[in-house]
C-alpha cells in the first residue's frame, strides 16, 4: 500500500492483493479424534452430508456473507461500475455542479485519450518503473530471506526489526523521509556522496530512481518475511535427505527449494506488480504531483491530476477503466497459472 | 568444513538447522556482518527521521549534517503541536484506522467462515471474484467514490474515509482468513453441535478465539491501509478541516518550495509512532500469521 500501507499500502498499499491461503502444500488437519466421529448418529445428519465434511447450511452461508456483499457491492462493484460510465460520458466541472446535464460520448473519451502523446508517455513509464519496483523488490527480498535463514538470532532480529520498521512506515511519511535524505542543501546522501547540491527531483529518471529506492525500501519487507516464513515451514528432512544424497548447495536450491517455495514467489510476484503498478502517495509527494512538466507522472496519478486538478472527470475516469484492464489481465493470468496446477479454491 | 551440522545457535528452533547447517562457518560469519550492514542501511532513514525531529532548527537547516545532535530539543514537536490542530488530526487518525480494523476483522471472519465451512453454489465465483477485487485500483476509485460520498452528504466527514478503507480490506482479509478458518479441524465444530452449541456460540465462542491470531496478522493490512489513507483524505475532506487526518496535517509543513524540515520529520515521527507500536505488539503473530497463511 502502498503504500500499505505498505503501499502498502502500505500504502495504500494496503489495499492488497494475493492470497497467502492458496500456497503451498494443504497440511491437512489431523487432529479429528475418532472416537468423536463414533459417536456421530448413524446416517445422514440432516443439512450435515459427510462429503468433504462441508455442513450445507441453506441460507447460513450467505447470511454470513451478507456484510461484506453489501459492502462491497456499495463501495467497490458500483464505483466500479460508475467508473466505467463516467468514462463514456462528458463530465466536467459543468455537470459536477449540476449546471448541464451529463452527455453520453461514447468512446471519445478514450480515442481523445488515445490520441494524446503524454498518455502513452505515461502508460510507458508507468509499466516500466513498476517492472523495476517489482525486479528490485523481488530480488533484495528473497536475497534477505536466504540470508536470514543463515544467521543467528542476533543478527537476524536486527534485520527483521529493520525491515519491520521500515515496513510500518507510513508511505507518506516514508516519502517526505526520502526527501529530505536526499535534499540537495540539506541532505546526508549528497554530503556523503560528495556531489554538492545536486538535484535529484530535477531530472526525470534521478526522480524515478529516488521514487524507486523509497518503494523498495517499503516493500521489500513483505516479500521476505513471506519467502522466510515459506523456507522456514520446509520440512528440515528434506533438506538433510537431499544433502545426504550428495546433492551440492545449490542443487538444493534449483531442485528442492525452489519448487517448494514456487507459490509464495508467485504470490509475492503477483501482490508486487499490482502494488507498484499502483504507486501514488510516493510518486505524488516525492516529485511534487508529477515532477516537472508532468516527467514523472504515472498511471494513478494521471487520473488523479485529469480528474481533480483539470476537472476533467471523463479523461480521468477513462485512465481508471485502463488501469483496471490491464491489472485485471494481471490477476486474469494468476488465475490461470493456480487452475493449471489444479489448485482447489 | 568445520561444521556439517552446524550448532543451531540462538534458539531458532529444530526447524531453520536443516539450511543453516549446511553453511560453513566463515560464511556465516560473512552473512552475519552483511545482515547487520543492510539492517543499518535499512533503519537509517527511520533514525534521520528522529534525529531530525529533535535537532534545533539550525542544525537541520545546516550544509554540513551531522549524524548525531549536541543539543536535542523538543521545539519542533511543541511547533507541530501547537500550531494546527494536530492533537485532533491525531484522534481523527486513530479513529478512521480503529474503525476499519474492527469492522473489517468482524466481516471478514464471517465471510470467511462462509467459504470455508460451507458448500454452496457460487462458492467458487464468489472467491474469484474476492481475488479480482484485490486488484481493483482503489485511487481509480476516487472520482465515482467523490461522487457517491457527495451524494450521500458523506463529504467532510470520517465516514467517508472509514467506509471506503472497510470495503478495500475486506477480500485480502477475507482471502488471507481462509488459511485460518480451514485449519481448525472440523471434528472440533461437530464435538461443538453434539454438544449441544448453537451455530452462533460455534461462531464466536470456538472459532473466533482460534482464529484471533489470524485476525491479527490481518488487521496489520488494514490498519496500514487506514492510517497511511492520503489520497482520500486528500479528496473527500475538502473544506471542513476539523475531520482532517493526520497526512494532511503532514503536508501543511511539507511546502515544497520552503519546506520546514523539523516540522515535517516531527509530524512524520508522530506519524509513524502508533504503527510502529502496533507492529511490535503483533511482530510475532504476523510473522506467524504470514507463515500459517502461507503454509495453509
Amino acid at each position: 500500500m502502498t503504500d500499505a500501507a505498505l503501499p502498502p499500502e502500505p500504502g495504500g498499499a494496503v489495499t492488497t492483493a494475493g492470497p497467502p491461503g492458496t500456497a503451498g502444500p494443504v497440511a491437512a488437519p489431523t487432529t479429528g479424534p475418532a472416537p468423536r466421529r463414533t459417536a456421530r448418529p448413524a446416517g445422514p445428519s440432516p443439512g450435515r452430508p459427510r462429503r468433504g465434511a462441508r455442513p450445507r447450511g441453506g441460507w447460513t452461508p450467505w447470511l454470513y456473507l451478507a456484510p461484506a456483499l453489501v459492502c462491497l457491492g456499495g463501495l467497490l462493484v458500483y464505483p466500479v461500475y460508475q467508473l466505467g460510465l463516467i468514462s463514456f460520458l462528458e463530465y466536467t466541472q459543468a455537470q459536477v455542479s449540476g449546471g448541464e446535464p451529463a452527455r453520453f460520448r461514447g468512446l471519445a473519451n478514450y480515442t481523445e485519450l488515445f490520441a494524446d502523446d503524454q498518455f502513452w508517455q505515461v502508460l510507458l513509464a508507468t509499466v516500466g518503473f513498476a517492472a523495476a519496483c517489482v525486479v528490485c523488490t523481488l530480488a533484495v527480498g528473497c536475497a534477505l530471506a536466504v540470508l536470514l535463514t543463515r544467521i543467528r538470532a542476533i543478527p537476524r532480529l536486527a534485520l527483521l526489526l529493520a525491515a519491520l520498521g521500515a515496513w510500518a512506515t507510513p508511505s507518506i511519511t516514508g516519502s517526505t523521509v526520502w526527501l529530505f535524505l536526499f535534499d540537495p542543501d540539506f541532505g546526508p546522501v549528497n554530503r556523503l556522496l560528495g556531489i554538492g547540491d545536486h538535484s535529484w527531483t530535477y531530472g526525470r529518471y534521478s526522480a524515478f530512481l529516488l521514487v524507486l529506492l523509497e518503494v523498495v525500501w517499503c516493500s521489500f519487507p513483505f516479500v521476505m518475511v513471506t519467502v522466510y516464513a515459506g523456507i522456514r515451514a520446509v520440512p528440515s528432512e528434506i533438506l538433510e535427505a537431499a544433502a545426504l544424497d550428495g546433492a551440492s548447495q545449490w542443487r538444493i536450491w534449483r531442485s528442492v527449494l525452489t519448487p517448494i517455495l514456487r507459490p509464495i514467489l508467485v504470490i509475492v510476484t503477483v501482490q508486487s506488480v499490482i502494488w507498484d503498478f499502483k504507486v501514488f502517495t510516493q510518486i505524488y509527494v516525492i516529485t511534487n504531483g508529477g515532477g516537472i512538466a508532468g516527467q514523472n507522472l504515472v498511471l494513478n496519478v494521471y487520473a488523479y491530476q485529469k480528474a481533480f486538478a483539470s476537472s476533467q472527470y471523463s479523461l480521468g475516469s477513462a485512465i481508471g477503466v485502463v488501469m483496471l484492464l490491464i491489472l485485471l489481465a494481471v490477476t486474469l493470468g494468476y488465475l490461470r497459472l493456480l487452475r493449471r496446477r489444479g489448485e482447489e479454491l | 568444513m568445520s561444521s556439517v551440522h552446524g550448532p543451531a545457535a540462538g534458539g531458532s528452533g529444530v526447524r531453520g538447522s536443516g539450511v543453516r547447517g549446511l553453511v560453513r562457518r566463515p560464511w556465516r560469519l560473512a552473512a552475519e556482518v552483511t545482515a547487520l550492514l543492510v539492517a543499518a542501511v535499512v533503519a537509517f532513514p527511520l533514525y534521520w527521521m528522529l534525529l531530525s525531529a529533535v535537532k534545533p532548527a539550525g542544525e537541520i537547516e545546516s550544509t554540513d549534517p551531522r549524524p548525531w545532535t549536541s543539543s536535542p530539543t523538543l521545539d519542533s514537536f511543541r511547533r507541530v503541536l501547537e500550531q494546527h490542530e494536530f492533537g485532533r488530526y491525531f484522534v481523527n487518525s486513530l479513529i478512521v484506522a480503529v474503525s476499519v480494523v474492527i469492522a473489517s476483522a468482524l466481516i471478514a471472519f464471517l465471510a470467511a467462515t462462509a467459504v470455508t465451512r460451507f458448500r454452496f453454489r457460487f462458492r467458487t465465483t464468489l472467491l474469484i471474484m474476492f481475488l479480482v477485487a484485490q486488484m481493483v485500483p482503489v485511487e481509480a476509485l476516487t472520482i465515482p467514490l467523490f461522487f457517491l460520498m457527495r451524494d450521500f452528504g458523506q463529504l467532510n466527514t470520517l465516514g467517508s474515509l472509514i467506509l471506503p478503507h472497510i470495503a478495500f480490506s475486506l477480500p485480502f482479509a477475507i482471502w488471507m482468513l481462509r488459511g485460518f478458518v480451514k485449519a481448525v479441524p472440523e471434528s472440533l465444530e461437530e464435538a461443538a453441535y453434539l454438544d449441544g452449541a448453537s451455530r452462533a456460540r460455534f461462531l464466536w465462542q470456538i472459532l473466533f478465539p482460534l482464529v484471533l491470531p489470524g485476525l491479527v496478522a490481518t488487521s496489520v493490512f488494514s490498519f496500514i491501509s487506514a492510517w497511511n489513507d492520503f489520497l482520500f483524505a486528500k479528496s473527500f475532506i475538502i473544506s471542513d478541516t476539523s475531520q482532517s487526518t493526520l497526512p494532511m496535517a503532514l503536508l501543511v509543513f511539507y511546502k515544497p518550495d520552503e519546506p520546514d524540515w523539523g516540522g515535517v520529520m516531527a509530524a512524520s515521527t508522530v506519524m509513524t509512532v502508533p504503527v510502529l507500536v502496533f507492529f511490535v505488539l503483533v511482530q510475532r503473530r504476523l510473522v506467524s500469521g504470514l507463515g500459517g497463511a502461507v503454509k495453509d
